[in-house]
């Protein structure tokens, strides 16, 4: 376990020139090409860390714009007095700090109710944050005026997005990413071997909450003006359980499969059914559940196995065969 | 071996609601010895193991393991003291390997294996309980007695100072019991303390040093396995109006 694989070798190096090739969008195009490249980024981080914790627990988290908003939140509170990387290491710490209350206060929780607390989550935050500013600010919004391009932008969650799949290999292949998978399979086990449940799962859902903070942060200054409802914006929290689901959630890169064909998907919809656009995304998103119940990647998988099936069948054990 | 008592079960009470499942039940086990603890269905003997592994904490009373009280701690806290376990109903974890299913015993736990070290003690621990050179089996389609000797490899891979055995020969046919019954006199003549729950007489007679027996949440009897199979409260308690 201590040694790099050769598969990993290779899915390394992909993955590098993949990268590689995805940071030279801005150069090609500054326009709509780079809006989508900079939309999938920011699902495939999100998505990616969402799948960190909810791929191996099974909890459906619905927080995702609870850490988003406020990552977005602390750079639109701190953009004229700190620079912009201090606030991204801000955004990190505080979303970690409310993704570690938040463990702490649902670790009996489990299934629906576990759903539930955190969409409420995500709404009480926004509650707070409106409120204090009625009453403390006096205004509802905050501008975040930088000179960050939208190309800026693209490469920073670019480099996240390296960051996250790190992250998550090593994860993977950590102690705390075994003592997961065990929990996955069976908690009674898990508590029965000497792994800390409770401790584990919070640890993960605090990494996977930084992760969607400091997207919020970097995502600030391509909304310029910040306000509640779209800085702690539910349908966030709904698209990236979607989209995670869309692509599997049994490997690190499978998000990803979910990410690309859904924000073309959507951006498709709302560009061309803009009334309409969320009753197409509930159809898209139970044809899905429906016709993909293990998402891009369970096809993915199935495909494979009956290649291998027919290969054997080819090979042929003839007795066995007729 | 030394004669002192590695775990002392000292009035411990569990109440569930107004079941009362254990009723003041003491008992003290040797290292190094085995014991049966056995009585009919529903005496409140899987709760007794529950309660000494950390799946349940006791309502009353204090469990101690070498001196040190267990009781009302986690599972998981009472797992890397020393204490290992297998389930009723079987439990492995379908989608790991068979060999991971083993190396999940050696990490968290009593040791903290990890890495090389950990996969090396595991196949020798496959190999021991009759699973040599089938770690990278998937488990999800094993046998009943496989997936039974893959969650004892599991339990030993903790190295424990206690093992539970819960109803661990249960469901297997007469040539599995045997070679079921040989693996736990092979764990017995290593030393290891062990208390299994049984309802297979033949390995009580044949293993046990001692069993304790439990009717009703309450123990009735505890002593040599031939002494305490002839008192009239444990036959009626079997053969009685349970047994009608």
């Amino acid at each position: 376990m201590s040694l790099i694989k050769e598969t990993e070798q290779r899915t390394g190096g992909i993955a590098l020139l993949l990268f590689g090739a995805a940071a030279l969008i801005p150069l090609a195009d500054d326009g709509y090409y780079l809006s989508m490249a900079v939309n999938i980024a920011m699902y495939a981080v999100l998505c990616t860390a969402w799948t960190l914790f909810s791929g191996p627990t099974h909890y459906v988290s619905l927080a995702t714009a609870a850490f988003f908003g406020v990552g977005t939140y602390s750079v639109g509170l701190g953009i004229d007095t700190l620079p912009f990387p201090l606030l991204i290491a801000i955004a990190a710490v505080a979303s970690s700090i409310l993704a570690g209350l938040v463990g702490l206060a649902t670790l009996r929780l489990s299934g629906v109710y576990f759903v539930i607390f955190t969409l409420g989550l995500a709404e009480l935050v926004r509650q707070v944050v409106t409120w204090l500013q009625v009453n403390f600010v006096g205004s509802v919004g905050l501008y975040v005026f930088t000179d960050l391009t939208e190309a800026h932008i693209f490469w920073m969650l670019l480099a996240l997005a390296a960051l996250v799949y790190v992250t998550g290999w090593l994860v993977n292949r950590s102690r705390l990413g075994f003592a997961m998978r065990i929990i996955g399979n069976d908690e009674t086990v898990a508590r029965h071997v000497g792994i800390d449940v409770a401790r584990s799962k919070v640890i993960l859902f605090m990494i996977s909450g930084a992760f969607i903070g400091i997207t919020g942060a970097i995502l600030a200054p391509r909304f310029a003006y910040v306000e509640p409802p779209s800085a702690f914006n539910p349908v966030i929290s709904f698209q990236v359980v979607i989209m995670a689901l869309l692509g599997g959630t049994g490997r690190l890169w499978a998000p990803l499969l979910g990410v690309i064909p859904f924000t073309i998907l959507f951006d498709q919809i709302s560009a061309n059914f803009p009334n309409y656009t969320s009753l197409l995304i509930g159809i898209a998103f139970m044809a899905i559940v429906y016709y993909l119940p293990r998402g891009v990647i369970g096809l993915v998988d199935d495909i494979r196995m009956r290649q291998t099936k027919r290969h054997e069948h080819a090979a042929g054990v003839p007795e066995a065969a007729e | 071996m030394t004669g002192s008592s590695l775990l002392s079960v000292d009035t411990v009470l569990k109440a569930f609601g107004g079941l009362v499942a254990v009723n003041d039940v003491s008992f003290t086990v040797k290292q190094s010895e085995l014991i049966g603890l056995i009585g009919p269905n529903g005496s409140g003997k899987t709760t007794m193991m529950n309660l000494i592994s950390g799946a349940l904490k006791p309502t009353s009373g204090t469990i101690r393991l070498n001196g040190e009280a267990i009781s009302g701690l986690p599972a998981h806290e009472i797992s890397r003291r020393g204490v290992a376990r297998t389930f009723q109903l079987v439990r492995i974890l379908p989608s790991l390997s068979a060999i991971e299913n083993v190396i999940a015993g050696a990490v968290f736990g009593h040791v903290r294996a990890w890495g090389d070290d950990a996969y090396r003690e595991a196949e020798v621990l496959l190999d021991r309980v009759g699973l040599g050179g089938r770690g990278g089996a998937p488990t999800g389609s094993m046998t009943y007695i496989d997936q039974k000797r893959l969650e004892l490899a599991r339990a030993l891979a903790s190295n424990p100072r206690l093992l539970l055995l819960d109803e661990w020969l249960a469901g297997l046919n007469p040539s599995e019991l045997k070679i079921g019954i040989e693996l736990i006199r092979d764990l017995r003549e290593d030393g290891r303390t062990i208390i299994m729950v049984e309802h297979v007489m033949d390995a009580i007679r044949s293993l046990c040093d001692r069993c304790v027996v439990m009717s009703s949440g309450v123990k009735i009897a505890d002593g040599s396995v031939h002494d305490v199979l002839a008192q009239p409260e444990v036959i009626s308690a079997y053969l009685g109006a349970d047994d009608a």
